[in-house]
């Protein structure tokens, strides 16, 4: 059986990763590629590497470390951050990383979903999407999703359900979705956002912003129905270690792959 | 011991190389037959497109070369497609090794996400199977990214479960192959890789 994934984020700004509480504080939590090889070894299931100022500053690549990842690191790893055309995707790929992640260029110009399909595959494909619930307006009931632009800076008139429909009819390969209300607030996952996704689409959805506890976790797998869960700052400031939560989610039921004994 | 990765136009070649170069082995990326010939071992790797990878095989005469060889081949994901019979990818005539077809998947419930990506856990089923070690006891979880299978046949030696049972890895004679990547497969794809390394030629 597909097993579900846990996957460690790492927030990279000038070589350094770096994790941000609801996006705009930064801490330095260390070296991308030591940090990664070390949550290899610990049974993690898939790196994410996230230029998160690339967007913002218009800076294109971090093709060096990338390669680095490529060569040291034996399991799947998605880069993102800045990527806005075929070109960016090839020098990424060639570098090493096995899959990318575009966010804003897609909310640009949702074109450039079905290029990168139609050159590389689905599969390399990962569209990442930032959104943010508003607060319902007084007897109206649920607030609307709406995607921002920029990690998170600038909104948009999308919805969030509509374009994730849209995503997944252009061929993308899987979708990150960051719930702006949950992320760093360390108080589990948007999983009723989450769980509509997954009724919603036939690509998976990996979930992200809001893992605090291990709880949080099986929440995300079992309410949710999310296919991979991402986390940075409870991996990076060790409060939780992936051995011990991939332990637990067995345990409660989970079909995770186990840490491999040497 | 002279490791011969061949190269052809698929993606995701440098990934093997790298994996190689971790355990110690430099290898050579080559599409000469008199390389590929001379070689301990040959690694036919890849991600891509069946009928444009069988496109540049053919043109390059590798359609002929691959088949052909005696020592040790592992073909990996689209490089185990290749190897089989007939690919509904492209419809195309692929290298005919294995005889058998190239399958897609087919959804059956909403859950069935196509490509079937993520790691999964393999049954070994051959006795004989000559990659196995102590990591392959019990059910080892691997790497899997592919749009398309090979249904269980005579030459499957491992079987994965997605949607239905299909060969997670064949082998016919001097012929090796998995549907998943060894590479991206952490402590278990490396012993994978290892054993094959490891092996005698005949």
């Amino acid at each position: 059986m597909l097993a579900k994934r846990i996957i460690p984020c790492l927030d990279v700004k000038d070589g350094q990763t770096v994790k941000g509480t609801n996006f705009l504080q930064l801490r330095q939590a260390g070296d991308p590629v030591e940090l990664g090889k070390l949550y290899s070894c610990q049974g993690a299931d898939e790196l994410v590497f996230l230029d998160i100022t690339a967007s913002h500053e218009g800076r294109k690549t971090f093709a060096n470390m990338v390669q680095k990842v490529a060569a040291e690191i034996d399991i799947p790893f998605t880069v993102g951050g800045g990527i806005s055309e075929l070109a960016d995707v090839d020098r990424m790929l060639s570098a090493g990383a096995d899959k990318i992640s575009i966010n804003s260029a897609a909310l640009r110009r949702p074109q450039l979903i079905d290029e990168i399909v139609s050159h590389f595959g689905s599969q390399v494909c990962v569209v990442a999407i930032d959104a943010k619930q508003e607060l319902p307006e007084e007897g109206t009931g649920e607030g609307t999703w709406t995607c921002y632009l920029n990690g998170g800076r600038i909104p948009t008139e999308r919805n969030l359900f509509d374009w994730a429909r849209e995503v997944n009819d252009r061929g993308a390969g899987e979708i990150l979705f960051t719930s702006m209300n949950h992320d760093g607030v360390k108080e589990g996952f948007a999983c009723e956002a989450l769980s509509r996704l997954a009724s919603l689409l036939t690509i998976p959805v990996i979930a992200s912003g809001g893992a605090g506890k291990m709880e949080d976790f099986r929440d995300v797998f079992t309410q949710g129905h999310a296919d991979a869960a991402l986390a940075a700052s409870v991996f990076h400031f060790g409060q939780i270690g992936i051995p011990e939560l991939k332990e637990y989610l067995r345990k409660e039921g989970i079909n995770v792959r186990p840490p491999v004994r040497l | 011991m002279k490791v011969a990765v061949v190269k052809y136009n698929a993606g995701n070649i440098f990934s093997v190389v790298h994996a190689l170069e971790r355990m110690g082995v430099e290898p050579i990326l080559t599409d000469s037959a008199e390389e590929l010939r001379s070689a301990d071992k040959v690694i036919f790797p890849g991600q891509g497109e069946a009928s444009s990878a069988m496109h540049y095989l053919r043109e390059h005469g590798l359609d002929r070369i691959i088949p052909s060889l005696t020592q040790p081949v592992l073909g990996i994901c689209i490089g185990q497609q290749l190897m089989c019979r007939h690919s509904e990818e492209g419809d195309v005539d692929c290298l005919g090794i294995f005889d058998v077809d190239v399958k897609r998947f087919q959804p059956r419930r909403h859950e069935d996400k196509i490509p079937h990506m993520g790691w999964n856990s393999l049954q070994v089923k051959s006795e004989e199977f000559t990659l196995r070690s102590s990591l392959l006891e019990g059910t080892p979880f691997v790497y899997f990214v592919h749009s398309y299978y090979v249904p269980v046949c005579e030459f499957t030696i491992a079987v994965t479960e997605y949607i239905h049972p299909f060969s997670a890895a064949m082998q016919k004679d001097n012929f090796y192959a998995t549907q998943f990547h060894p590479e991206k497969s952490g402590a278990v794809g490396q012993q994978i890789l290892r054993n094959f390394l490891e092996m005698k030629s005949e």
